[in-house]
């Protein structure tokens, strides 16, 4: 029941896996819901939603499917509707969740009565109906609180923003987690949290964890004479180098970039942590400051920094052909480049297999030929939270060459 | 004082929200841990205590640091101890069980009737530490390979955990729990906060400050916005310097109790003042 709900779920982008559906369904079996529509909603959230960064997008779920009732108790001939919805309408999951979904689903159906489960509902429901007191079966009788009647005034009252009289519909179509989706901000706090993720450790830090087993070893071989034997602690050794372009077109996302920035320094979390700037695309140059006016030749990435830095370049690769590929192709009058751009490009992503290439402009903007090209170089994720998320999991998985050559 | 067959309906301190009593009732009933997350100050750690005392059942607090291991919660095995006895022949040190020590995870699966056991800031420990704990939750049961036993809960305790997502948490422990993020409250609810706590503050003056609290949280680019405690810390302090009402909204007295940073006290200030408001005393 309600199937069609796990995945217009899924259609708007809440990760609810099957397991957490299925222990929705037990929950929803088992008795533990009131019929109406508001236990449903925050329940159901619950149940499904496990950060508020997709309570947004339940939401508009949660509109779509139950947009229609307007009265409480639920209308039952809906309900019904729903209850008796099988398997049409799939959109995309792919094979494997589909097979573990069908398989889910008739455990569940082995074990559970169907349609016992189903007539009790059905029984529930008219219940509630009838009794017309939005009440709970199973909780005492129906919520009234200490408080008197907090929750069940006339006038609707909203307790703490979360309000229970108004139809949970409507609060759905309030949309107030809309500013907590992760596909919209990227603030400094969300960025550090993701960059945390950025680590690798290894035991260099002071000595100061015992070492049990080495302790009861020299212990013994003193002859009972206690010897402690203290270990390094372990620390993040990521080596972190950051590339951030500053060209005219990135200006739309300097804010952006500049929050990128102030959460890697921010972080004193990694072994070390550098910066370059660069104009459009990379050249025999890169600078150490925003304006592009002191020069540190690329050559000295190579010959500073082992291959073992993992590299972050930020822009929009978007750019003139001749720009990535031609001699003197820079656009700066001034700049004259003997070597194109690609090549300089190559020769990172060769010294540095650790690196990915953030993306400010939308997925749906990169079919152009300069980005196709650098995101063949250099893995390219949006520079959201969830992209900054697959970025950094890119980088601490194993390396891949470049796919150009 | 709700009675315990009726489930939780907040207690005499705790003002908690009709979806958020619904929720902690579902999760008590199914016995699955609930992952709390907020702002601070939004009663996430007080939840744990508010329930404990509506239904009268003991509570465990386990308070996760950044150095702080899943085993800690278990037990401890005091092997310095033990060695250190080691060396004096007066003690018998062939009972492993006298040294070994069990965490609050292993003191509430052991308790003798259902408790609460509250995992207060589990974002603050290792990005692995949830994981660590996945089976232990899950099952309620552990073993000590020491004494080869296994401790399995008597009664499967009511777990609480707490988040400020300092750290996000891993996906698998997240998807064996039930989830909740408490809203910052509105207007409405926290007058009642503000009532039980301090039920003989004339309600003019409490009304009052709520209001202006509001309007300084909505200040952009505060870097720490007041919360509920600071707002109860300002209504004491009104109370007790028997400020006048009027004085509140022209003035702001007692600044420094809402904004405890320097930076958000100039910001305010500056921008208060360039808005044509009143003289502002930072103290
Ligand atoms: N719903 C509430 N009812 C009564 N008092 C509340 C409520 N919410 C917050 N408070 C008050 O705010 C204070 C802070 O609450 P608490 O410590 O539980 O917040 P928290 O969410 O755990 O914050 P942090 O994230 O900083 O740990 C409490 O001591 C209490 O005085
Ligand atoms: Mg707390």
């Amino acid at each position: 029941m309600f199937t069609d709900f796990f995945y217009l779920l899924r259609q708007k982008g809440v990760p609810v896996t099957v397991t957490e559906w299925v222990s929705f369904m037990e929950a929803l079996h088992g008795g533990y819901f009131q019929s109406n529509l508001n236990h449903l909603y925050y329940i159901g959230r619950a149940f499904l939603v496990k950060s508020e960064a997709y309570y947004d997008m339940f939401d508009l779920a949660f509109q779509e499917y139950f947009g229609g009732i307007k009265t409480e108790p639920l209308e039952l001939e809906r309900v019904m509707d729903w209850l008796e919805n099988p398997l049409n309408r799939l959109p995309k999951l792919s094979p494997e969740e589909m097979a573990e979904f069908q398989k889910k689903l008739e455990e569940f159906r082995k074990e559970h009565d169907m349609d016992e489960l189903m007539r009790q509902f059905r029984e529930r429901l008219k219940e509630q109906k009838e009794r017309h007191d939005g009440g709970g079966k199973w909780i005492g009788t129906g919520g009234v609180s200490p408080f008197g009647a907090y929750g069940y005034h006339p006038g609707g009252i909203r307790v703490g923003g979360e309000s229970w009289m108004q139809s949970a519909a409507k609060v759905a179509g309030e949309r107030r987690f809309r500013n907590y989706r992760n596909d919209l901000i990227l603030d400094v706090r969300q960025t550090k949290m993701a960059l945390k993720k950025l680590r690798e450790l290894k035991r260099e830090g002071a000595q100061e964890e015992l070492d049990i087993p080495e302790t009861v070893d020299k212990t013994a071989k003193e002859g009972g004479e206690i010897e402690l034997v203290f270990n390094r602690s372990r620390e993040n050794t990521v080596r972190l180098i950051l590339l951030m372009d500053t060209g005219g077109s990135m200006l739309p996302y300097t804010e952006l970039c500049e929050r990128l920035f102030s959460a890697a320094s921010q972080m004193e979390h990694f072994k070390e942590f550098r910066y370059y700037f660069f104009h459009n695309c990379i050249y025999q140059d890169v600078y150490e400051d925003i304006g592009n006016y002191k020069r540190v030749p690329t050559e000295k990435l190579f010959s500073q920094f082992h291959k073992g830095y993992k590299v972050v370049l930020v822009g929009d690769a978007r750019m003139a052909y001749s720009e990535l590929f031609d001699i003197n192709g820079c656009i700066d009058y001034f700049y004259t480049n003997d070597r194109p751009a690609i090549e300089w490009l190559i020769r990172i992503k060769e010294h540095f297999p650790h690196s990915v290439w953030l993306n400010p402009t939308h997925s749906n903007f990169w079919g152009h030929y300069t980005v196709d090209t650098v995101g063949k170089i250099f893995p390219m994720f949006e520079l959201t939270i969830d992209g900054l998320k697959d970025a950094i999991k890119t980088l601490t998985s194993k390396a891949k060459p470049a796919m150009v050559a | 004082m709700a009675q315990s067959g009726q489930g939780y309906k907040g207690s005499d301190d705790y003002i908690a929200s009709k979806p958020l009593m619904e929720i902690v009732n579902v999760t008590i009933a199914l016995g699955k841990p609930l992952v709390i997350k907020g702002e601070p100050g939004t009663g996430k750690t007080l939840l744990a205590h508010s329930i404990s005392r509506a239904l009268n059942k003991k509570l465990f607090i386990w308070n996760v640091k950044s150095t702080t291991k899943a085993r800690d919660g278990l037990y401890v095995y005091d092997t310095i101890q033990r060695l250190n006895d080691a060396r004096f022949k007066d003690k018998d040190i062939s009972d492993i069980r006298q040294y070994i020590k069990l965490g609050k995870l292993g003191q509430a699966f052991m308790a003798d009737e259902k408790v609460v056991l509250l995992i207060d800031e589990i974002d603050k420990a290792d990005v692995e530490f949830p994981n660590d704990l996945l089976n232990e939750l899950d099952e309620m049961s552990f073993h000590i390979p020491e004494l080869d036993e296994e401790v399995t809960a008597k009664h499967r305790p009511v777990v609480i955990i707490t988040s400020n997502s300092e750290k996000e948490l891993p996906d698998a422990f997240l998807r064996r729990c039930i989830f909740h993020y408490i809203e910052f409250p509105d207007e409405e609810m926290m007058e009642r906060i503000v009532k039980v706590h301090y039920p003989d503050i004339e309600m003019k003056l409490v009304r009052e400050a709520i209001k202006r609290f509001y309007w300084i949280r909505g200040v952009d680019g505060l870097r720490k916005k007041p919360s509920t405690s600071e707002l109860l810390d300002w209504i004491k302090a009104l109370a007790l310097g028997g400020v006048n009402v009027e004085k509140i909204s022209a003035e702001i007295p007692f600044l420094g109790t809402l904004l405890k940073n320097e930076l958000d006290t100039g910001r305010f200030v500056r921008l208060s003042s360039a808005q044509g408001g009143g003289i502002f005393k930072r103290r």
